[in-house]
């Protein structure tokens, strides 16, 4: 284990150096940039057997990676934003192919107006393409998601294409303390990489034939299967990654809701600061506490609904807007979750953040302080009115 | 499209639409995406195979260098064996489907 100050990015691109896929193609995209453009040194440095395509786009980057699974290996790329958006075609036919393709997501907000900053817009469009989604706190987060992701997405009861979203230079480019694993370490944890697929190989096999009123329908139910194993096996493989790494992981993670009246629910970076605002805001005698969704797909409901509904208010931090009338993606969803639930808690939403901006410990406390009382359903936090 | 009652559950077909098998495109049934049916009158035909060369799919069927008929499990109704027959034959009638389901 080597303890080392990386940017997100550059934990990131440790990560995929130790994976050492067989063919990365990448398009660069800020924030994302720094990840292709340090992993494309490893590539000139000879520290990796990758073959790198270095390609014209995202929709040709993703096609790429397709092309590389379906021959039977393990391929890679990264985005942001816009480069996302440009993959959305892509997306869906990674998972319809059920290939486990990992592809670290910087967060960026979406044009237009043009911004290349940090909100969760660009992986919220793209949260029903069939893709399992971790989202990340901090740079160490981000590295163990995208080990981990491998090995999900890899697992013969999921078999599907996995985002690990980190936020946009908040933590791409934030530097923090990062522990790496020995490069060994991370070879025996993801193991030798077994296709299911291989047009390359001795048996003839068709991919992505045309499948009909007939067929289509029964395609999806499988690729929904897989989706409903990804819990069971996100929280197995989080248990042995504790086992190499000393840190847990989960579907979700709740700070101090034992006893809380009001509890928060958040996302990425901002999970991190409420987890202090939490502590601030129990200094001052408020019962409040923090759940922190990790997988937004598939949704942990059942997780949500067994750390929510003992407490009285939930509030719900959304870094993007949904448009649906109803507030950000992530209330929508807790509400649903919740809804089963007889005496089920009143939720609120907060959308923060748009375009990179600013979330304050003071926003956070000040909402934990009239969380409890009252308020409106959705709050637009930090918006000049 | 129908759905065939023996067709098999999601369980029990490759993942991600993948086909493991070479050269099964026999098995796949597009005969009911017709709906109009080539109908062969062998007393006009005078077997020069226009028709057989024209098919897009292989449908119509031929035994020692000779017309016998159409293979409907395959054959989707387009109609271009009927238009390419020699209008002095004109051996090929196209036939709505409803006419056969009375």
């Amino acid at each position: 284990m080597t303890i080392k100050a990386l940017s997100g990015n550059e934990a990131v691109a440790q990560a995929m150096r130790q994976i050492d896929p067989v063919v990365v193609a990448a398009y660069p995209i800020t924030p994302q940039t720094e990840i292709v453009q340090l992993f494309s040194g490893f590539v000139s440095d000879g520290l990796v057997r990758t073959e790198f395509v270095p390609v014209e786009s995202e929709h040709s980057a993703l096609s790429a990676v397709v092309g590389a699974a379906v021959a039977g290996v393990r391929a890679m790329t990264a985005t942001s934003s816009n480069g996302l958006a440009l993959m959305y075609e892509v997306l869906h036919i990674a998972a319809g192919l059920r290939l486990p393709i990992v592809m670290p997501v910087v967060t960026r907000a979406l044009s237009a107006p043009i911004n290349i900053h940090c909100d969760h817009s660009d992986v919220m469009g793209a949260r029903d393409s069939g893709w399992i989604i971790l989202f990340s706190e901090n740079a160490q987060e981000a590295y163990d998601n995208v080990l981990q992701a491998v090995r999900i997405g890899e697992h013969a009861d999921v078999r599907l294409p996995v985002m690990v979203a980190l936020d946009g230079f908040v933590l791409s480019h934030g530097v923090e303390r990062v522990s790496l694993l020995e490069d060994a370490a991370v070879e025996a944890f993801i193991g030798e990489y077994q296709p299911t697929v291989d047009v390359l190989g001795d048996e003839p096999v068709t991919v992505g034939a045309l499948a009909l009123q007939d067929s289509f329908f029964e395609f999806r139910r499988q690729m929904a299967e897989g989706l409903y194993h990804a819990p069971r096996v996100i929280e197995e493989v989080g248990r042995e990654f504790e086992g190499i790494s000393g840190r847990p992981y989960g579907l979700v993670e709740a700070y101090r809701t034992e006893d809380a009246r009001a509890v928060l629910v958040a996302l990425g970076s901002t999970a991190g600061s409420a987890k202090e605002a939490v502590d601030l805001a129990r200094e001052e005698g408020l019962r409040v506490g923090l759940v922190k969704v990790r997988a937004i797909r598939p949704f942990p409901a059942a997780a949500l609904r067994e750390l929510l509904g003992g407490c009285e208010v939930v509030g719900v931090l959304d870094r993007s807007l949904d448009y649906s009338g109803q507030g950000g993606a992530l209330y929508t969803e807790v509400k649903a979750a919740l809804h089963p639930l007889e005496g089920r808690p009143r939720a609120r939403g907060f959308v923060y953040g748009l375009g990179g901006r600013e979330i304050g410990m003071e926003d956070l406390v000040g909402l934990m302080r009239e969380l409890v009382p009252s308020g409106a359903d959705v709050t637009y936090l930090g918006v000049r009115e | 499209m129908s759905v065939k009652p023996d067709m098999p559950g999601w369980k029990d077909i490759p993942r991600g639409g993948l086909i493991l098998e070479a050269g099964n495109a026999f098995q796949y049934r597009t005969g009911d995406w017709r709906s109009r049916r080539p109908v062969w009158q062998k007393d006009r035909c005078k077997q020069c195979l226009l028709c057989w060369i024209f098919c897009p799919d292989g449908a119509v069927k031929v035994e020692e260098g000779r017309v016998v008929g159409f293979d409907y499990d395959h054959c989707k109704g387009c109609g271009i064996c009927a238009t390419e027959c020699p209008p002095a034959a004109s051996a090929i009638e196209m036939v709505p489907e409803s006419e056969f389901a009375k």
